[in-house]
Formats: structure tokens, sequence, C-alpha cells
């Protein structure tokens, strides 16, 4: 250094101790409770309007799954001929279809068959995918190879287009299914197109975690390989499949109402939207009373759209990274 | 008298957060002249890239000025609109960003990338720009800068990356270069040489630069006028080698005592040779004790607990034809021994094999030859599972990333308890007693065992690590540069702990590290390794004073202010 004299602005300045006062390195800090992830996940879903909007809809369509009973007394295979197509009136609010069946008695039980298949097959989907999927990451080599393979031939596959096929050859085979005979066709047929999306999200989220420094030290601690997949792997693996399996939820939903529609999903002994929207067929090319489309449809939306928002909020919570600003 | 070039006066900055301002920049001043060499140096968290970012107004996220002036050559830019201020970025204010894997974009061409921002400051287009390109490219000290232009970034090293940002960034002959920790992902050798040419090349072009860096040592080596900065603010600014000196305020003082390139050699080697003493006559009661319990694994207690013999690692890696694979050797041909009771350090840069040395001797990984012996059993022929895990029970790691090294989900009472539990030792009770003591020895409060690892900081976390890798009485502890990710304070604290320990428990250390600088603290035997092979081995006192290796001398040069003699 030639120039040993600061130029302005460059004196030596030292900040007074007292405003900035030293902190001992790596104290803890030990006021609030402690807080787990799902514990801070639940404290970021608590405050977004978007999951109570969502919360307060699914209790309600809840509810109605399990006390139909509670919102109407008219019984929805109770067909009154006499009364068909007639509009929205009081003590029938949604009006009668062509069949003399009431309308709002026919949107509140028909919930049930809905939304059982879309958890049905969630849960089914979710099963399997996530054990195929973990497995598939954390073992890989062939296990991989062959798991990942198998998923592939069934992605390539539309849901629709394969539900429609299996769904018609089912019928030649087991064609008098009954209630709980037809729900649960539906939900094997989704689950068998809808799983491989499942098994990449796990594997996908396995491969990150497996990776961790975690992993190492607890397989230097003594752990067995298949101890180390179910106590770290696994669970730090659960938050994309917990977020993918609550988006879904609505997309299986809607794929039921479509095949039933179709005339291939639930029987049409089965009351549910699907059903309904497909026998207020005829309506919509006549254009009148359209009051027979409108009620079901309307509902089938609130309800997709209530799972989908709840899903957007858990990943929100689960999944900051995921989060648009 | 010359006019300043930048003048920050009473600078605040502050983050956003729901409808709160978080302040980041607390009343930070600076001055930096032309042609100066400014550094601020700082930890993590201490709001230094915060200032720098808001001179050329790329505050992240909701960050925003809310106070202060940033006079640039005469002009006060602190609220320009958003073209103004795109006319000075680049062109008046160059910035040579922190990471350099992920400043370049992948899909472009360098050369390109370079050319685009001539093109976009109105410097060159055209042809002339591919000219000024090449020249740009020599100048940052790219060998073969034509045919390297037109190359993807992924066909470049670490090094050639960051040559190439500085390139880009002095394209357009700015005034002042902002260098945000412009090297401290890159290997030691290469920092040296990268440092080394920005200097010169500034010198010669008279550009300010203003350096941001977390390591004390290389701003008192490079930079004139140092200003310290902790939690926002600015507690102490002055000539560079005066505050290295002399330093005044309480945190500079503690910085300046932490940086292991700057501690006094005398002091550690002495500290050391108390450590070790300690350490070699507690591990030599405890390792006959262990022999003699231990009826699976057994085993001698030998001088050295831990002796590699020629071990080789051959990775297969795919390449050539479909099905075909090619030989990659990442460790060649390594021996050592770690005497009972003593830290051995391996020390290479990147790639060079160390921590599949480590891997190895954690038996996590197989060896493609050669053996690993401990406590004078081969441990590659531990095959029945029983006997795997009495030696897991003597060998414990602690990994480098204190953000990865334990479970997310696991209180840290479960992540302490999990080798307890694996290894079926004692009842509920006695593991919380052991779990309290383990947390006491590791300087963490008790009440820490409920809270999960994001609630801790990363000298925390590895302090945990620690505890876990300490709950089986291992006679080994194996640390994969378990200091490297975390600030010079916290790993002064760590470095001083782990000794503790060592005096207390008579553990023996296998230390990886890329850092020679804290080697000193910590090891009584050196390996240094480059490209899979032992170059040099011996003490410390051996290494530091009387290199025998190029290579080893090239790496000690590279130390950030190892060259600066402090007065003690």
């Amino acid at each position: 250094m030639p120039d040993m004299t600061p130029l302005p602005g460059q004196t030596i300045y030292v900040a007074p101790a007292a405003d900035t006062p030293l902190e001992e390195t790596g104290t803890v800090d030990t006021s609030a409770p402690p807080e787990g992830q799902w514990k801070e996940a639940w404290k970021q879903l608590r405050s977004n309007w978007i999951f109570w909007v969502s919360a307060v809809l699914l209790v309600f369509i809840f509810i109605v799954v399990l006390f139909p009973g509670l919102f109407t007394d008219i019984n929805p295979r109770q067909a009154q001929l006499s009364r068909s197509l007639e509009g929205p009136s009081a003590g029938h609010w949604f009006g009668f279809d062509r069949q003399g069946y009431d309308v709002f008695s026919r949107v509140i039980y028909g919930a049930r068959a809905s939304v059982t298949v879309g958890i049905l097959t969630m849960l089914f989907v979710t099963f399997v995918g996530l054990l195929t999927g973990a497995i598939a990451g954390f073992y890989g080599k062939w296990t991989d190879t062959i798991i990942s393979r198998i998923a592939d031939v069934f992605f390539a596959i539309p849901l629709i287009l394969g539900a429609i096929v299996l769904l018609s050859s089912l019928n030649n085979v087991w064609s008098n299914r009954g209630y709980w005979g037809g729900v649960l066709a539906v939900v094997l047929v989704l689950a068998v197109f809808g799983w491989p999306q499942m098994t990449r999200i796990a594997r996908g989220a396995v491969l990150e975690i497996k990776s961790l420094e975690f992993i190492d030290a607890a397989r230097a601690i003594g752990a067995t390989r298949r101890s180390n997949l179910w106590r770290h792997v696994i669970p730090n693996s659960l938050a994309p499949v917990i977020v993918t399996a609550t988006v879904s939820l609505g997309v299986y939903i809607v794929a039921e109402a479509t095949l039933s529609f179709l005339g291939i999903g639930l029987p049409p002994s089965v009351v549910s939207w699907g059903n309904d929207i497909a026998a207020a067929q005829s309506q919509v090319r006549s254009g009148s009373n359209l009051h027979v489309l409108f009620f079901p449809a309307g509902a089938l939306a609130i309800t997709v759209l209530s799972f989908m928002l709840l899903g957007d909020a858990v990943r929100d919570a689960l999944d900051p990274k995921a989060k648009k600003s | 008298m010359t006019e300043p070039l930048l003048q920050i006066t009473d600078l605040q900055v502050a983050f956003r957060a729901g409808k709160t301002d978080i302040p980041a920049v607390r009343g930070a001043s600076l001055t930096v002249y032309p042609g100066q060499t400014v550094a601020i140096v700082g930890e993590s968290g201490s709001g230094k890239s915060t200032t720098a970012h808001a001179i050329i107004d790329l505050l992240p996220g909701t960050g925003h000025v809310t106070g202060g002036s940033i006079v640039f050559d005469g002009r006060d830019i602190t609220h320009l609109k958003r073209r103004e201020r795109e006319a000075i970025r680049g062109s008046q204010i160059g910035l040579v960003p922190q990471d350099p894997m992920s400043n370049l974009n992948p899909l472009v061409r360098v050369g390109s990338q370079i050319k685009e921002s001539l093109e976009a400051n109105g410097i060159a287009k055209g042809k002339a720009a591919d000219k000024r390109v090449v020249e740009l490219l020599e100048e940052a000290g790219l060998p073969d800068a034509a045919s390297r232009a037109r190359q993807f970034p992924h066909e470049y090293s670490g090094g050639m990356r960051q040559r190439a940002l500085i390139a880009m960034g002095l394209a357009a002959r700015p005034k002042l270069l902002i260098a945000d920790e412009p090297t401290s992902a890159l290997d030691v050798t290469v920092q040296k040489q990268i440092l080394d040419h920005l200097e010169t090349l500034t010198a010669d072009l008279g550009v300010a630069v203003l350096l941001i860096t977390h390591d004390l040592g290389l701003a008192a080596e490079r930079a004139d006028h140092l200003v310290v900065m902790y939690k926002g603010q600015v507690v102490e600014s002055g000539p560079a080698l005066q505050i290295l000196k002399n330093p005044q305020h309480p945190y500079s003082k503690r910085l300046i005592s932490s940086a292991p390139s700057l501690a006094s050699q005398r002091l550690t080697s002495q500290l050391r040779a108390e450590v070790r003493e300690s350490s070699v006559k507690t591990a030599g009661e405890i390792a006959a004790e262990v022999v003699a319990e231990d009826e699976l694994l057994g085993g001698e207690v030998t001088t050295a607990v831990v002796e590699a013999k020629n071990l080789t690692k051959v990775f297969k890696l795919p390449g050539g034809a479909p099905g075909r694979s090619i030989d990659f050797t990442a460790v060649d041909d390594v021996s050592f021994r770690l005497r009972r009771g003593t830290t051995t350090a391996i020390v290479g840069e990147s790639g060079s094999g160390k921590s599949t040395v480590a891997r190895m001797v954690l038996d996590l990984l197989e060896p493609t030859s050669g053996s690993v012996e401990f406590d004078g059993i081969d441990i590659t022929s531990l095959r029945d599972k029983k006997q795997q895990l009495a030696f897991r029970r003597r060998v414990q790691p602690v990994f480098q990333n204190p953000y990865a090294s334990l479970d997310p989900m696991y209180s840290i009472y479960r992540s302490i308890e999990e080798p307890l539990r694996t290894h079926k030792i004692g009842s509920d009770k006695e593991r919380e007693a052991k779990i309290r003591d383990l947390l006491d020895k590791v300087s963490l409060p008790s009440a820490v065992m409920r809270r999960f690892p994001s609630e801790l900081s990363g000298g925390q976390r590895q302090r945990v690590a620690i505890a876990r890798a300490l709950a089986l009485d291992p006679e080994v502890v194996i640390l994969d540069e378990a200091v490297s990710a975390l600030d010079v304070l916290v790993q002064a604290q760590i470095l001083t702990l782990l000794n503790d320990l060592q005096a207390e428990l008579g553990l023996s250390y296998l230390f990886i590290t890329h850092d020679l600088a804290v080697v000193r603290q910590i090891a009584d035997d050196v390996l240094v390794m480059q490209n899979g092979k032992v170059v040099e081995q011996a003490t410390v006192t051996e290494v530091f004073d009387r290199p025998r290796e190029e290579y080893t001398r090239k790496l000690l040069d590279a130390i950030p202010g190892g060259s600066i003699e402090l007065a003690s």
C-alpha cells in the first residue's frame, strides 16, 4: 500500500457497538413452539382463503353424501309421470325431469355415487402408484426399467378411451352389477389407467430424496435398505404425491360422469349426476326445459371445483416452490 | 482530488412479507473511487449481496429500496425509471454473478451470449461484434478463444464459465464491476487464477471493482478498502490492512480471529498438540475396552485404527456404443494409516476422489481392489449382517450439507435416537438421558429436542449431525467436508467443538476437505489427493512448512489471505 491516507468517505469508520449488538453465534430461538413440516404446511394452509372456500364446500358435500335424507324426503326413484318436465316450484325447487323424478332429490342422492367413485379411485391410484413408483425409484436398475416400461404402456392409453374399451368388454362378462358392483367396476377401470401418473410422480420424488445425505447417514448407522425406504424415503416423498392425489380427485369424478353420460359407466339404476346429465341430452337438443340439465351439471361442476381448489391450496402449502407469486 | 465513482449514503433496503417490510440493509454507507477495489465482507444474511444488487436494481422478489441514496458518477440513481436503469446496467456497471453454473443459458453458445450483451449496449453489431467477442474472451484468459466462443456452456469447466462471465461483465467497458462472490463455487487453485486475472485486467482497464465476499482473507488480499457488514449494518470500514491488523468493532475482531487462513500458526499447532496428547491416551484405553467387549467383531488394539491398503475404485460409466462402458478410475491405489486418537485430513479439489475414499472406509461403497482394515479386521470381508452392524457402531460419518444430512421430517430427538433404536440400545428412558447428554456435548440446549431441522441454522444442524454420529460411541468419525458449507464464525466454532470432543472422547477423525486452511486447526497427518492419486502424504507441519510436491505448494499458495502476515 503506497498511499495510506484514506480518501474522503473512506476514513476509518467503526459503528458504535451499542447500535450493533453482537449476538452469540449459534443460539437457538426457543420462543416459538416447535414446528415440523406438516405443522408448517397446516399453518400455511390455514392462512389461505382458497382452502377455506373449498373446505366449507367439501364439508357440505360430504354431509350430503353421508346423510342425503337431511335435505330431502322425496324418493329419487319415485316417478310422477304427470309432472314430467315441470319447472321449479315450491317444494320441488329444481323441478321434474322427463320421467317425472324430482330433480332436487336426484341431485342430492346422486352426490354419493360421484364422490365415492372419485375418492375410491384416488385411494387405489395413490396406493398402487406410490408403491410402484417408490420401489422403481429406490431400487433402480432392472426393477425400475420393468415398472417404468409397464407404466408407460398404460400411460400411453388415454384414460377415457381405455376406460370405454375396458368397461364395454366388462359388460359382456359382468352385466348385472348392482349399485356397489357398478361403482367398483368404474373405480377399478379408472385406477387401471390412472396409476402410471402417480408412479411417475412418486418415482421422481423418491429419486430426489434418495440422493440426499441423510439416506447415506442412515445406511452408515446400519439401517437396512427396506427400513430406509419406509422410514425416510417414502415419508419425504409424500408431499408431491398428496398434491397430485387431491388435484386428480376432480379428474376422476369428471371421468365417472363422462363414462356414465356415454352409458357405460354406472348402471342406469344408480342415481348419479352422469346418468342424469345423459338423460337430459334430449332437452339440450330441443332447447327447452334446460333445468333438467343445469342442476346435475352444476352440482358436478361445484364438486369438481371444490376438489381442484383444495388441491391448489394443498400444493401451495406443501410445495412452496410451485406457488405462483 | 478525484470525485467518488459510487457513493452510497444511508441505504435502506427491505423485503416485503405480507403487509410488513422486513429490513435487510439498515443505513449502509460506502464510497468507491474510480479504479479502486472495495470489498464488502460479511456472513450469509449480512446484507452484503442485497446492497450490491440494490445498486443495479436487481433486488430479488419483494426487495425494494426504502431510503438513502445511491450516487453513481455524479448522478443519483436511486429512483430512476426502468429504462434509465437499464441504460446504466451493463454499459456503466457490470456484474459478475456468483454461480457460474446457472448464470449462462445452456442452450445458447457462449459467444452468442457475450455478443448479445455487446449488441444490447449498442457497442458493436454483426461481424464486428463477433470479432470483439473473441477479443473479450482472450482478454478474460480463455485459450483458443475463437473456437471456444462457438461452444456451449456445458463444454466449459466451472473456471472457464466464470471467465466467460467476466468477459461478459466487462464487455461494455463499464466503470464499475460488481463481483458477487465470483469464485466461491470454484476450487481454490482455480479461484486464485481467476482472481489474479480479474485483478490485472481491471487494473489495466481502470475499472473499479466492488467485491462481495464472505472470505475475509480473500477480501484483505484483493481490496484497498474494506466494508464489514453484520445484520444489515456496516459495522466497520476502512483501509483493508488497517482493519485486518487493528480491528475495532467486536464483530470484526471476532471475524478475524475465526478466519482459518489468518489464524496464528504457532497457537494452533500448540493447541492441536494438547488435543492430540489427551485424545491418544483416551483412545488407547477406550479401544482396549471396546475390543475386549465386542464379541462379534473383536479385533485388536493397533496403532492405526484404520489402515487403507492400495484402495482402488473404478466406476463404469456408460459410453461408446450402447451397452458398452468406459472405466473411470476415481481412486487409484490409495494407502494410508489413521493413527488411533488423531486426525488424518484428506485434502483435494473436486474430482480428486477424496469423498469416494471416505465412502469406502465407511463401507458404503465396495472397493474395486485393495482393503480397509479397522482395528486389524478387514472390513471388505465382513459379509455377516451382525458383524457389519457391529462395525457400523464403531465408525460414523458427518456429511457436508447441513441442509441434507438430517431427515426434515424427523424431530431432532428422533434423528439422534435413530442409531440407538436401530442398534436396540437402552430403554426409552435411557435413550432420552443419552440424547440429553449428547446434546450437551455438542453445546445445544436440550430444548431443541422437539424441534425440526428446518428450525435450526446450518451450524446447529451440523451439531445435531455430530451428536447423531456420536450416539453409538464410535471410535472413528469420518467428517466429509463437515465444515465446508458453514460461515467462518460457525466453522470456527464447530472446529473447536470437534477438537474438544476428540480430546474428551479419544476419537479418531478422517477429515475430508478441499480447504487446506482449516486443516492446520484440526489435523495431524495430511494426505493430498489429485485425480484419484495421493500426491503427498506427511504431517501437518511438514506439509505447511516444507511441501515437497508442486501441487501441494499450489494449494498452499491458493489459500486466500495466506500471504498476509499478522502480528500476533
